[in-house]
């Protein structure tokens, strides 16, 4: 059954068709992956889907329901959440209180104002079992600006995990991390995401972590799916060889 | 732990002791540092709701005297067309005053952010100015409207004959019993949920909105709160002063929060309202030395903004940790 389907989406940005008339369906439970070169359209499309940015047209389906003018806000509360390429985090507030507020703003009690958030046992319990899944409860206290660029990273898609979304949107949760770091990173989200049952479309420039982690492949090219499917059907198509893995594995 | 929040037994731990002494306070000092104080307070009370926006939400606005303005004008005309006597009235006018102009003007200065939201928050409040100023068969224009000295608690506390008595003791001792209601609100207000929201906010615009805050209203309702803080300070200052003018609507008076905050530290929770009293204090010793009064405020803050960027009591928290290892 499908998750999600775009029809004929479109986004341009000037003379530039970041998005080009792009049909693409994900079904519930896969984990996928975006994969394309720079400008290819993989984080427009993963923006539009997220709400960030508006449609010029076409349609964005989510479980049925159109959902392609609907609000960020909407979009989170239907079960879509997204981490960011330059990881998006509240940098003075403590790592804890990062997922808290998640927490909080998925149990709709981001609107009280005169019960302390710290006195929240339930809130607090689950938002330290997050952060252990994710490994980052020896870090709790600290601030989420005095984090490594792989522990941001973690703590991004941590954010994300705690609003319990039905659809995660990962923009490149490995980019800007050591190669040594970028297994480790992708075992915990692969674990935590295949756990979960939540369905994955994770946008990634690292051929090793796709091949690896994603069963279904969809690159793109020029704003257009190049070519859609499993790692050995995306190693073997000449068009993708051509445009995007170049001799890697020719 | 952000520097912004505190553990409630730390808070009072110390802040208990603090409290015992400013109780005291009028039996030990003359009775003109009693009504200096208490103007700190007031401001404090200011300087509370203007750090709301500033330190807890990003929000730097240059109108904030429009609030208190309207708290002071809210009494004067409550005084003037009601004949009301009771600080209860006043403080309720007050409130309703500055929370319908806060909320009109929030939804307009809101979406807006940085410099947008600085310029417009000023020139709204100097729509109020230039109206109290021109509406003068209204207002008093410069003139401004005299309050009389109010009854406290229902009418069951009277001025007498002795007016500065009552100000430097009953007054300050309403004043106090505000400021500590204000202080425990908005400590409960910033360390809620909803004060996790402004801190992501302030943070994150973006990803707050991707975590499910519907960024502009949380700014309206901290918009809103914080202008109804700073009018209650205006109708508490109002008895104190004797007069409302339309000074207190010009932007300056707004700088003056500013000051307050920038000097105490807004990322601190109690350096605003540590800022406010030394500013009071500051400002009135200045006035009474020299006619470059404004001067030396203006190198006061060139230094503080230079030296000391975080604040006194940011600062001090700093340097805590340091004083303690070192021992």
């Amino acid at each position: 059954m499908d998750i999600l389907k775009t029809t004929q989406l479109a986004k341009s940005f000037g003379e530039t068709h970041a998005v080009d008339h792009v049909d693409f369906t994900v079904t519930a439970g896969e984990v996928l992956a975006l994969i394309g070169s720079n400008g290819a359209g993989k984080t427009t499309l993963i923006n539009l889907i997220s709400g960030l940015i508006p449609p010029d047209s076409g349609r964005i389906e989510f479980q049925g329901a159109d959902i392609t003018g609907a609000s960020i806000h909407r979009k989170i509360e239907l079960g879509i959440a997204r981490s960011f390429q330059l990881v998006n985090l509240f940098d003075q507030l403590s790592v804890h209180d990062n997922v808290t507020l998640a927490i909080f703003s998925r149990e709709g009690r981001t609107r009280r104002l005169l019960s302390l958030a710290d006195a929240d046992v339930a809130v607090r319990d689950e938002a330290v079992l997050v952060l252990k899944q994710f490994g980052l409860d020896g870090r709790a206290g600290a601030p989420a600006g005095g984090l490594s660029q792989g522990e941001r990273k973690l703590l991004d898609v941590a954010v994300a995990y705690a609003l319990k979304p039905k659809l995660l949107l990962l923009d490149e949760p490995t980019s800007g991390v050591s190669t040594r770091e970028k297994a480790p990173i992708m075992d915990i989200i692969s674990q935590v995401v295949r756990s979960g049952g939540i369905t994955a479309v994770i946008v990634e420039h690292d051929m090793d972590v796709v091949f690896t982690y994603c069963p279904r492949i969809v690159a793109m090219h020029q704003g257009t799916i190049l070519a859609d499917g499993t790692a050995d059907e995306i190693r073997n198509n000449a068009q993708v060889t051509a445009n995007l893995l170049g001799t890697q594995t020719a | 732990m952000s520097p912004l929040t505190a553990r409630p037994r730390r808070v009072l731990a110390w802040s208990a002791p603090v409290l015992l002494g400013l109780v005291a306070l009028p039996y030990v000092v003359p009775p003109y540092q009693t009504v200096l104080l208490t103007y700190g307070l007031v401001f404090a009370i200011a300087a509370l709701g203007f750090n709301l926006l500033l330190g807890y939400t990003g929000l730097l606005s240059f109108g904030h005297s429009a609030y208190f303005g309207m708290g002071a004008y809210a009494v004067a005309f409550a005084v003037k067309y009601l004949k009301a006597e009771s600080m209860e009235v006043f403080l309720l006018g007050g409130i309703v005053a500055s929370g319908a102009v806060a909320a009109l003007f929030g939804l307009l200065c809101v979406r807006y952010t940085k410099i947008f939201f600085g310029i417009l928050t000023m020139a709204l409040s100097q729509v109020l100015w230039s109206l109290a100023f021109k509406f003068f068969w209204v207002t008093g224009g410069s003139d401004g409207l005299r309050v009389p000295t109010p009854t406290l608690l229902g009418g069951s506390v009277r001025a007498g004959g002795d007016k500065f008595d009552f100000l430097s003791h009953r007054y300050y001792f309403y004043v106090l019993a505000v400021f500590v209601v204000g202080a425990a609100v908005m400590w409960v207000i910033v360390h809620s949920p909803f004060g996790k929201a402004l801190q992501a906010i302030r943070d994150n615009e973006t990803r707050a909105e991707f975590v499910g805050v519907q960024v502009w209203h949380y700014r309206w309702v901290a918009f809103l709160i914080s202008g109804v803080f700073t009018g209650v300070a205006g109708a508490l200052w109002v008895p104190l002063n004797g007069l409302t003018t339309p000074d207190i609507l010009h932007w300056t008076f707004s700088g003056k929060m500013v000051f307050f905050t920038v000097l105490g530290g807004f990322q601190t929770f109690f350096g605003p309202v540590i800022g406010a009293i030394i500013y009071n204090y500051l400002e009135t010793y200045a006035v009474g030395h020299t006619v470059y009064w404004q001067m030396v405020l203006g190198i006061v803050l060139v230094v503080m903004v230079l030296a000391l960027p975080a604040g006194i009591v940011g600062t001090l928290k700093r340097l805590a940790p340091r004083v303690a290892k070192a021992t």
